[in-house]
């Protein structure tokens, strides 16, 4: 039996999602925009979703923008709201740890006219508050700043800075793309006044994600032409997509503090496991405010996708932050803004627990890392390579 | 795994040379932390062959699998032969590596030839005997 540790890089559907799905492909097929009954039929269905979707994050349904994905949503909070407010100002506020599409984004913005502040971050990968409140200019717009990194799991101090967005007057994006669906998120509790959501992170489908805008805030749409989404994000819904998110954003209310407790004790159980076995190794990511299904650890003296590779060969299959497992070949960017040496951040693994891992699993892990460790150790040419 | 040959799998689970050389005749490095790849090529040299060599390596499953290939295939040639072996003949000699992965046989053909060039200025008085290539 195979070992998937890769929850974080996503998710299957839970199977009351695939069911609930399937009639939305050949049965139920009206456009939601059709104005008869067919149309009716999937226009109920998106409602359904949009509603379960919204009390996942205590927002109201009318506030919620369906997108293809985490990724699409980070584009359009942050180009939509630039285009938007560019009379009021020019300047936004990112983390050096943003997932890189909202990175990727500012940086066409800076091409075009903006400026970017982009905030440091400390060993743990956490933002400083302060940091914030001390980048804040005149022209500054909007503040956008991860809920939870996907690489190293930390949770940043959203609350605060929403506090301090809100008594700025400043409109507060954040990126909940891997935390959605995974630990509580509030959008009245944290200030947000945008927030990205991923399906595939919380076991929905792929290809559906959304971006909640607060009633009042302003956004140029990104793709132009039709009336769906009132405007704001046209062209024809992605209707199982939407319905299968709609399913399991319910799932994960309802069974989220299950979930936590599940993963928590897993993935604790592996962290364990492997240090007690492995010597030489660090946790990377804060020791408590992190996502309770991911863990990232550094093996001095032995490079990331070599590991992959052997656990492949025994059928677990993780991740790395590696850059050799980068198609970029570029060097992990959260992980060198956390501080970690080449090799170090060279070094990682990337394991992500979630509901079909069992104990046998973590105890499968815990068996077949160590002899790996041990065998790349022996031929490796890194300085520290103690076995 | 359908994106490496069987050739480097091979050669990733079972490496030739891999180890230590105590008093190498000849040690070569070539990489970069920074990029996540680091080679040692050791040899010993007698009459201007090579008889024994050595590689560790830091680095990813091709990484591993270069240094394997690119050792046995050195092992018995002259220097002149060993020098002339481009990373076009390793990758191909592995059945051929991912375009992405490239480099890493680039990276070996240099550490060998490093490992060479140190051995030469060594016999030519040049340099101070390296220490071993095993970690104390």
């Amino acid at each position: 039996m195979d070992v998937y540790l890769d929850y974080i890089a996503s998710t299957p559907c839970l199977p009351e999602v695939t069911k609930a799905v399937l009639p939305y492909f050949s049965e139920i097929y009206g456009n939601p925009q059709s104005d008869h009954e067919p149309g009716w039929k999937s226009k109920m269905a998106m409602n359904e979703a949009r509603n379960d979707i919204a009390m996942l994050i205590n927002s109201t349904p009318e506030e919620l923008i369906f997108t293809s994905s985490g990724t699409e949503s980070n584009n359009f909070a942050l180009k939509g709201i630039a285009h938007a407010y560019s009379s009021k100002g020019k300047h936004i506020i990112i983390s050096q740890v943003e997932h890189r599409s909202i990175l990727t984004s500012a940086k066409f913005l800076e091409k075009n006219g903006y400026t970017i502040s982009i905030l440091p971050v400390d060993k743990y990968g956490l933002v400083d508050p302060e940091d914030v409140r001390k980048a804040i200019t005149p022209e500054t717009i909007l503040v956008s700043i991860i809920h939870a990194n996907n690489e190293i799991g930390t949770i940043e101090p959203v609350e605060e800075i929403g506090r301090i967005t809100r008594e700025k007057d400043l409109l507060f994006h954040v990126d909940a793309g891997a935390s959605g669906g995974i630990v509580p998120v509030d959008v009245n509790a944290i200030n947000a006044d945008l927030l990205t959501l991923s399906a595939h992170n919380f076991y929905g489908p792929k290809g559906v994600g959304a971006l909640f805008v607060r009633k009042g805030v302003k956004i140029t749409p990104l793709i132009h032409g039709g009336a769906q989404e009132r405007g704001r994000r046209t062209g024809i819904e992605n209707l199982p997509g939407i319905v299968g998110m709609g399913v399991a954003a319910r799932a994960a209310r309802i069974d989220m503090d299950e979930r936590l407790v599940y993963f928590k004790r897993l993935r604790d159980k592996l962290a364990a496991g492997l240090t007690e076995k492995i010597p030489n190794t660090v946790y990377n990511g804060h020791p408590d405010k992190r996502l309770p299904h991911l863990l990232n650890m550094s093996f001095e003296g032995v490079e990331g996708e070599s590991m992959l590779l052997s656990l492949a060969d025994e059928g677990i299959y993780a991740s790395s932050s590696s850059t050799c497992t980068m198609m970029s070949l570029e060097t992990s960017h959260v992980l060198l803004a956390i501080g970690l040496s080449g090799y170090l951040a060279n070094s990682t693994l990337l394991m992500s627990v979630g509901l079909y891992n069992t104990d046998k699993d973590i105890d499968r892990v815990i068996d077949a890392l160590p002899p790996i460790v041990q065998r790349l150790r022996a031929m490796s040419a890194a300085p520290s390579a103690i076995g | 795994m359908m994106k490496y040959s069987e050739k480097v799998m091979d050669h990733f689970r079972n490496p030739r040379n891999a180890g230590d050389m105590s008093n190498p005749d000849g040690v070569g490095k070539e990489g970069n932390p920074v990029c996540g790849d680091m080679m040692e090529i050791a040899i010993k040299v007698d009459d201007d062959k090579i008889t024994d060599i050595k590689f560790k390596t830091f680095g990813c499953g091709s990484a591993i699998a270069v240094s394997s290939m690119i050792t046995e295939m050195a092992k018995g040639m002259s220097l002149d032969q060993a020098l002339s072996i481009s990373k076009e003949m390793v990758a191909k000699e592995l059945d051929g590596l991912p375009p992405n992965k490239m480099h890493c046989s680039n990276l070996g053909s240099k550490a060998l030839k490093n490992a060479i060039e140190n051995y030469k200025a060594r016999k030519a008085g040049k340099e101070v005997a390296a220490e071993p290539l095993a970690v104390e």
